[in-house]
């Protein structure tokens, strides 16, 4: 299949191993920000083809895994209501909320529908008018277009019955917040590529600067990320900091101009909690006054509970990239798939479910 | 089977902390696994229960005979490549087979709901009627029940099927040994896509067809062509995946795939590609696997590929003694990753 069989070519992906191991004088410490990026890693064993000097920390860039406990616990409050059909993308369905999730409230009765797409939502609100219907919108910068798009179709049409929960989320602060902890091990960063092909990468050359760490907006292959990582080597050994585009077959420097015309029009930048790292300023995108009819946080009147995460659940950490999934007591034994404890665990993208999916035969050899 | 293995089977395992019955209890994965040791085998259970294959095999007297049962719940009903009354009858069929059986009779049972067009329904069953002659097996009995509107989802069959194993094969995933090789007799992952294309509205630019098909006949040529063959099995909900994995845990051994022996259709690569899924957990209703002895291999893989529903056999693994009850696969990369069984329904992912 075109860009994709190029992009996972053994023979290429080993002499990219190779090079890296060759550029390699130093040991470095660098971060996928990409939860897919994560899961290629994993699936692929890319950490197996890299020299030992490179190690590999992962980032909190998967959007299940940061959205927070409060909206999952407001989704499945919503879901449960006689009037309301709840629809959301797949794979927020198993995400744990404090008590239950949306697949066990969608077993007790909730009318809860998976949906590929926020279009698919509108549809819905169409042809339920006398039901308000609620679509769980959460993700970073790549599905806030399509979302912000549905709030501003909505709006045009005259929706009445149609809202939508709203937690994004946008890298550029996150990447901030991880470089400002005291205890920052990350000397590289692998950029959001898909993120990048919406915002482009202009904030990134401000980090870059600002922290003087290099960074590769990188793809999602095989071969995309080690062009990546020796990219990032290059400029770690040379002793430069600067942004470089590995992934030019998607990303360009202004990024997409209408997707970013459109968020403007529907979101404004505020602050913003991320599960497992707190709130971070200014890193979240909320409705502008013009669309409060279609946030459903107003719409419903919706009590806000305290939420905590199980105390053994070490996700925090691991979205920081300070731990990996495996130092994790309840990994794989009190925490799995099926019965997760935290999030990272639940999502293909999350770092948890990436180790337990691909990689736990490596402990038990 | 001993009856201590047996007790560990039956351990009450707790239904990861659900209380009611998920959409993932029926997914065939990992939550299917435990509803079976959780709450059928503790209450039902005896030797031949427990094998927990997708067939029962039983002696009356000097004859062997296989039973079958599965039921049908599909929407769309009818779909490109089959519809739910072909599908009902080649998955019956398709489990007896894969016992080593001819499978001989069926029975059907029609769950109708109210209000249920009966033009759809004489569709249905002659298209039942058309799938049973090309298969050799006839519908002998069946039983139909109407439920009000709104209590069923237009039409659900279960068929139940009766086969003949011949005294010398014995099929059992516990023969499978160290070294032997692993055979899938085409590419994977139509079934599912056709159904989930036309389900969502999705339009591909070549249309894909489910596979389903009766797999009897090819079933007959491998156990002709070879007496070597350890077990086979039909790859439906779960996929190559989940029926890998049973294997792997009922005999004690690892399996090691090669991903790039793997066969699949570039339009279902590229549904999944888009769709997010991987189509080793996509389901399938007209392809096996067959553990065979190493030295049978070619045999048996040059009688499938003599065979309409083996023209694009391969040889996708092996038997291993290490890491035993787990799959793994060697990527090709070089590397190697596990091919972990799902909990549920696999979920499409947002981004």
């Amino acid at each position: 299949m075109k860009y994709l069989d190029e992009y996972r070519d053994g023979a290429i992906a080993r002499a990219l191993a190779g090079e890296i191991a060759c550029v390699a004088t130093h040991p470095w410490v660098l971060m996928e920000i990409c939860g897919g990026q994560t899961h290629t890693i994993m699936r692929y064993g890319i950490d197996e083809l890299l020299p030992r000097k490179i190690e590999l920390v992962h980032g909190p860039g998967c959007p299940v895994c940061v959205t927070p406990l409060e909206t999952i616990d407001k989704a499945i409050a919503l879901a449960l209501r006689q009037d309301v059909i709840l629809v959301s993308y797949g794979d927020m369905l198993r995400v744990p909320g404090s008590n239950s999730d949306l697949l066990r409230a969608k077993a007790s009765g909730a009318d809860v529908r998976v949906a590929y797409s926020p279009t698919e939502a509108l549809k819905v609100a169409r042809a339920n008018p006398e039901r308000q219907v609620v679509f769980l919108a959460i993700g970073f910068e790549t599905t806030a277009p399509a979302n912000a798009m549905a709030a501003w179709e909505a709006r045009r049409e005259g929706l009445k019955n149609f809202s939508m929960l709203v937690s994004h989320v946008l890298v550029p602060p996150a990447i901030r917040a991880l470089l400002a902890t005291p205890q920052n091990r990350i000397q590289g960063f692998i950029g959001p590529g898909h993120v990048c092909t919406v915002a482009g990468y202009k904030e990134y050359e401000d980090l870059s600067r600002e922290f003087r760490i290099p960074m590769v907006v990188g793809g999602f292959e095989p071969v995309d990320l080690l062009e990546s990582i020796l990219m990032l080597v290059r400029q770690l050994e040379a002793g430069k900091a600067c942004v470089e585009n590995q992934y030019v077959r998607s990303v360009t420097y202004a990024g997409n101009l209408p997707a970013q015309r459109i968020l403007k029009e529907v979101f404004e930048v505020g602050n913003q909690k991320w599960r497992g790292l707190g709130e971070i300023a200014g890193s979240g995108l909320h409705f502008r006054e013009e669309y409060a009819r279609f946030d459903a946080n107003r719409v419903f009147d919706l009590e806000l509970i305290a939420a905590e995460e199980p105390a053994e659940c070490i996700s925090a950490l691991v979205l920081q990239g300070l731990r990996k999934p495996t130092d994790c007591p309840a990994f794989g034994i009190g925490c799995t798939p099926e019965a997760p404890l935290g999030a990272p665990m639940v999502s293909a993208e999350g770092a948890c479910a990436a180790y337990y999916h691909y990689r736990r035969h490596k402990e038990c050899s | 089977m001993s009856l201590q293995s047996i007790a560990d089977l039956a351990c009450p395992a707790p239904l990861g902390a659900s209380e009611t019955v998920l959409l993932g209890h029926g997914s065939g994965g990992k939550l299917s696994a435990d509803v079976m040791r959780g709450v059928f085998l503790p209450a039902l259970g005896n030797p031949l229960l427990a094998c927990l294959n997708d067939q029962a095999i039983v002696s009356i007297g000097e004859v062997k005979i296989a039973l079958s049962t599965d039921s049908f719940v599909i929407h769309p009903l009818f779909f490109r490549g089959g519809d739910i009354g072909s599908l009902a009858v080649h998955g019956t069929v398709n489990d007896l087979a894969v016992g080593g059986a001819q499978p001989l009779f069926l029975s059907a049972a029609f769950l109708i709901e109210e209000g249920f067009p009966i033009d759809s329904l004489r569709r249905v069953v002659a298209s039942m009627r058309r799938a049973a002659d090309i298969a050799g097996v006839t519908v002998i009995t069946g039983d139909t029940k109407v439920v009000e509107r709104g209590k069923g989802d237009g039409l659900f069959i279960n068929t139940t099927g009766i086969g003949l194993v011949p005294s010398d094969v014995e099929l059992s995933a516990h023969r499978a040994r160290p070294g032997d090789v692993i055979l899938l007799n085409g590419s994977i992952g139509e079934h599912g896509i056709a159904i989930l294309a036309q389900r969502e509205g999705l339009e591909f630019e070549s249309e894909i067809e489910s596979d389903s098909a009766p797999l009897n006949g090819l079933c007959a040529a491998m156990l002709e062509a070879s007496t070597d063959i350890r077990c086979m099995r039909d790859l439906t909900r779960g996929g190559l995946s989940s029926a890998l994995n049973e294997i792997a845990t009922q005999a004690h051994v690892g399996i090691d795939l090669r991903e790039s022996a793997i066969p699949v259709r570039e339009e279902v690569r590229g549904a999944c590609e888009m769709l997010g899924l991987d189509p080793l957990y996509v389901a399938n209703e007209g392809k096996l696997i067959a553990i065979v002895a190493p030295d049978a291999a070619e045999d048996v893989l040059r009688a499938m590929r003599n065979h309409l529903y083996g023209a694009q056999a391969a040889i996708i693994g092996r038997v291993t003694d290490s890491l035993a009850g787990m799959v793994t696969m060697r990527t090709p990369l070089g590397t190697s990753r596990i091919v972990d069984m799902l909990a549920g329904d696999q979920l499409p992912r947002i981004c």
